[in-house]
């Protein structure tokens, strides 16, 4: 595991009295597939939001390329970055979310351009022609011109992984990316993913997936509630449960 | 015989025989007659209305496009536009202000919202009027300290200015609160997925939520801008020529009431008209583009044919 593309050291996250992610510690690496497996409530996520600061940590600190996500340390203490500066750090990190929150007054190719034209500020030609490449890679560059509502919920959230990955990002992360899907529908955005395990981002995934994280998973994490309880290769994680819990977990959802 | 009759009278349907069956609307016999009611009714008040010796029409029609009625028309209009684009200018900043952090921020614009929506338009209306006597003087310079620029407040503050302030200031306090609402319905992922690519809030706000946002609040913006043209008739109170108080100033010579009031009638309901047929256009446009679709066919084909 050379220079770890994401360091997250001792993040925990309380809402009021209710600790949702308690102390974990995890580190992914370049090129790395990590998939983050768990009961529903067991803070997967939140520590994923944590990531690129759609969260605030309550404590402990992430650390994306060197850089400590959403904070600068002044005279030994963490503080908040600006907006600006966050959003600065954002734009290296994918997100795909669950409902894939696609622009929705904008085309499929303008949400896939939206990153590139606003936030990085290239030029048009470059960015579409850049954008179309994308949509095809997902399979999706023959409704480039189409409004999301016109698509099915598998090709929503193909854009979306598209409109993550224009940003050339160096870390993916997918929150449950197929959990909102009718079952047909997953097969295709699993598809795309798999396709993205050559690319040498390191990839953080939240699913219920079982058999894909089996797949393509460098090491699969265990959370329950808010803590890690398991963790390391796929196969021995998945095949060879050490904890009860995991044991347990594993027997109800496959 | 026997077989048939029993035949008829047993309930069980055979599917079958009715796959070739045409289906014929109801015939809705009670609604007919309840239509035809009411036509008759209206048939009746119209024949009333046109055919009442009070009704003058031939000064309606001397006074339907005299200058002083479409030289009212353009104060109405002028007044209605003036308010709009200032109210939505306050009231997109107020609504900013509504859902900011700040606590100070929030509570200026409840603040500013409650007491606006709390006064009657013509309270504030006469008290702008009447500005003159609160302020005599309208100064700019350094709060508390020097003025650099001091004028009498009856020289800038005329009747028009005051109205529009008066309206403005009413206006305002609604459109933020319809601003409000329209930015709160757009859903949290639109901010995130945002957040996420990059951008700061502000931009997020101005790329992402705000277009959004315009289409959910046109609709309500456009009933407000029919409410707006509709309240400027209180300027009578202030003696601004708008398209009633012209009316109202030709009577008061020739005593012609009625058929200048038909005139002030028939001119609200054009103007009404024009709005919502362009209300329609702008949602149409922006249909295209996803949301919701045209709620009024007869609406659509008035406008298509128009345009």
């Amino acid at each position: 595991m050379t220079d770890p593309t994401v360091e997250i050291a001792g993040v925990s996250k309380r809402f009021g009295d209710t600790v949702v992610v308690d102390s974990v510690d995890l580190s992914v690496a370049r090129g790395e597939t990590v998939c983050i497996i768990g009961p529903s409530g067991a803070g997967k996520t939140t520590l994923l939001r944590c990531i690129n600061h759609l969260e605030r940590p309550s404590a402990g600190a992430v650390i994306v390329n060197g850089a400590i996500m959403g904070y600068k340390v002044v005279d030994g203490a963490l503080v908040e970055l600006p907006d600006r500066a966050i959003a600065r750090q954002r734009a290296r990190i994918g997100m795909v979310f669950q409902h894939f929150n696609l622009f929705s007054h904008l085309t499929v190719v303008e949400n896939v351009l939206e990153g590139p034209l606003r936030v990085r500020g290239e030029p048009r030609a470059a960015a579409t022609a850049r954008a179309r490449k994308t949509l095809a890679r997902v399979g999706m560059a023959h409704k480039a011109d189409a409004m999301p509502r016109e698509l099915s919920g598998g090709q929503q959230q193909r854009v979306a992984i598209a409109r993550a990955l224009t940003m050339e990002p160096e870390l993916m992360l997918f929150d449950e990316p197929t959990s909102a899907l009718d079952p047909e529908m997953v097969g295709e955005v699993l598809e795309v993913m798999r396709g993205l395990t050559g690319l040498g981002l390191a990839t953080i995934i939240v699913t219920h997936e079982i058999g894909f994280a089996n797949e393509v998973a460098d090491r699969v994490v265990f959370m329950d509630h808010g803590a890690v309880v398991e963790e390391g290769p796929a196969a021995s994680v998945l095949r060879n449960p050490t904890s009860v819990r995991l044991q347990q977990f594993l027997e109800k959802v496959l | 015989m026997t077989t048939s009759e029993s035949q008829r009278s047993a309930p069980a349907v055979d599917a079958m025989s009715l796959a070739d069956v045409p289906i014929r609307p109801p015939r809705r016999t009670r609604t007919r007659a309840s239509v035809i009611a009411i036509l008759l009714v209206c048939a009746y008040a119209l024949q009333s209305l046109v055919r009442n010796p009070a009704m003058h029409w031939h000064v309606v029609g001397h006074y339907l496009f005299s200058v002083d009625i479409l030289k009212g028309i353009e104060v109405t209009l002028l007044l209605t536009f003036a308010t709009m684009l200032l109210s939505l200018l306050i009231g997109g900043v107020l609504a900013r202000m509504r859902i900011s952090g700040s606590p100070v921020l929030r509570t200026i614009s409840t603040a500013y919202v409650w007491t606006f929506r709390a006064l009657p338009v013509l309270v504030v209306l006469v008290v702008f009027f009447n500005l003159a006597l609160f302020y005599p003087h309208l100064t700019i310079g350094v709060p508390f300290g020097h003025a650099f620029i001091s004028i009498r407040s009856q020289t800038v503050v005329t009747p028009m200015i005051a109205a529009i302030a008066a309206f403005t200031l009413n206006e305002s306090a609604y459109a933020s609160e319809i601003l409000r609402a329209s930015i709160l319905a757009i859903d949290k992922g639109q901010w995130e997925a945002a957040a996420a690519i990059g951008m700061p809030r502000r931009r997020a706000f101005r790329r992402i939520i705000l277009p959004q946002a315009i289409r959910i609040a046109t609709p309500p913006l456009a009933n407000d801008t029919i409410n707006v043209l509709k309240g400027t008739a209180l300027v009578a109170f202030i003696g601004v020529s708008d398209l009633l108080y012209s009316a109202q100033q030709i009577y008061q010579i020739n005593f012609e009431v009625v058929p200048l009031l038909i005139v002030v009638t028939i001119w609200y309901v054009i103007l009404v008209g024009i709005l919502t047929g362009f209300q329609y256009m702008l949602e149409r446009r922006m249909a295209r583009k996803g949301i919701w679709a045209p709620r009024s066919r007869t609406v659509a084909r008035i406008v298509e044919r128009a345009t």
